[in-house]
């Protein structure tokens, strides 16, 4: 066993794990965070996708040792003070999700692109979300939730 | 559910580290740098190594910087291979020397998978499908590894062994991709691809340097289409001294497209993948010849 700390939506969280443990199981399993979705298991869908220190990646493809010491954001970290995310805000404006599976994933890497690319095209959102499936929404939905988020960004920094 | 098997985990703090524990665990022992392709090969039990030596915190690992080549040929460009494919694909001194790999790193996996996944464990796996190999074979890149013994430098056509298997013996650690930079230089890489962050089912890598209108040297690099070594050397060798014109880029498609074995499976049928590497050929030595000018 191995003992890891993973800071995860800015708590410290120490725990005993198994050093083949997946950081999907570790936040669904051992710290109920069942928010990032256990999906293809094969790095295809992206429903898993969380933060590694600053970048999303697929949690079911890396072990919760590789996140020692490290900080992990997952969906239950993307609210502040009961205030959503613009993304959240736009996903629910837009219907960006019927099923919601691969919501938190999308809703991740989305959050990542806005950081670095404030006013992306949809032909940018589509290229970023370009590793994570939906479904349901055909992805057009989606693509306006992100583009709602981009243009509602300022009226949510004003409010903060 | 698709979990690794029992494994135990070391995490290397320096390249010295990392080269101690490997000795110390043996041969069952493996790198874990991306994870990207050992461990979905652990879930499905193709790989069970007995210990995972974890080097992701080795920042040290992590560059892509122009060097002097300490030698006569002038300056490289040098790559930490811990660096991470989205670093690679943003990092603008790689695409001013080697717009080939930027064209590669665009179609490798997808954007989150680029995040965390490294471009020493894509060579290491050692795919046949694997896009950089064909690029570095093209760009006739040279390979640092480490062991306990010291440093060697491997040219990266004698890399592979065979498919996932490369000269990289227990014990001893990728460190850094090399690529001499030369003037005149243009490259570009053409991939056919079913959907976004698959494999290729055929791919071309062209490096070609010219002296006016005259080829001077070319690589070729093929992926996904059983070429050895990720090259087209006959095709090479022809296009040596060439005029660089169409009939020239077509003559080296057909010898490239002949030297290959492409074998037929679930991503396309032999004789497909046989014209893919004749086609991607031609179309990938084209642009790179329009980026050389």
């Amino acid at each position: 066993m191995l003992q890891i700390t993973v800071n995860v939506n800015g708590t410290d969280f120490a725990r005993e794990v198994e050093p083949r443990l997946l950081l999907i199981h570790f936040l669904r399993d051992h710290l109920g965070l069942t928010g990032s979705h256990w999906g293809c298991d094969t790095s295809n869908c992206g429903a898993c996708v969380v933060w590694l220190d600053d970048l999303p990646v697929k949690s079911c493809t890396v072990l919760a040792a590789m996140a020692d010491g490290r900080r992990v954001l997952t969906v239950e970290g993307l609210e502040r003070d009961g205030v959503l995310d613009p993304i959240q805000q736009g996903f629910a404006e837009c219907h960006g999700l019927q099923c919601g599976f691969c919501t938190p994933g999308m809703m991740l890497t989305a959050r990542w692109l806005l950081d670095h690319n404030p006013d992306p095209s949809p032909e940018q959102i589509r290229e970023a979300l370009s590793g994570q499936v939906c479904r349901c929404t055909g992805y057009e939905n989606i693509v306006r939730s992100v583009l709602w988020a981009a243009k509602h960004a300022e009226d949510h920094d004003q409010n903060q | 559910m698709q979990v690794p098997a029992y494994v135990e985990y070391e995490r290397a703090t320096s390249v010295e580290h990392a080269i101690a524990l490997l000795a110390r665990f043996g041969p069952e022992a493996r790198i874990l740098a991306g994870g990207h392709s050992l461990i979905p090969m652990m879930k499905l039990r193709l790989a069970q190594p007995e210990t995972l030596v974890d080097i992701n915190g080795l920042t040290e690992l992590c560059y892509i910087r122009v060097a002097d080549s300490g030698d006569a040929a002038g300056s490289e460009l040098q790559i930490g291979a811990l660096t991470r494919h989205a670093q690679l694909l943003d990092s603008a001194v790689a695409g001013e020397h080697f717009a080939i790999l930027q064209d590669a790193e665009k179609v490798i996996a997808d954007p989150v998978v680029r995040n965390w996944g490294t471009i020493g464990g894509s060579l290491c796996q050692a795919d046949p499908s694997e896009d950089l190999s064909a690029a570095f074979a093209a760009l006739k890149a040279s390979m640092v590894i480490r062991g306990p013994g010291g440093s060697r430098t491997v040219p990266a056509r004698e890399f592979f062994t065979g498919p996932y298997e490369t000269v990289v013996a227990p014990g001893e650690l990728l460190t850094e991709i090399r690529i001499a930079i030369r003037p005149g230089c243009g490259s570009a890489y053409e991939k056919v691809l079913r959907r976004v962050g698959d494999w290729p089912v055929g791919a071309a890598a062209a490096a070609v340097w010219l002296s006016g209108e005259t080829i001077a040297e070319a690589g070729i690099g093929l992926a996904a289409v059983g070429a050895r070594n990720f090259a087209a050397a006959e095709a090479e060798a022809m296009l040596r001294g060439a005029p660089a014109t169409e009939a020239t880029l077509a003559r080296a498609g057909e010898i490239a497209a002949e030297h290959c074995r492409p074998s037929s499976d679930q991503r396309g049928p032999a004789d497909y993948k046989r014209h893919l590497a004749r086609e991607l050929t031609v179309r990938a030595l084209r642009r790179a010849l329009d980026r050389a000018r």
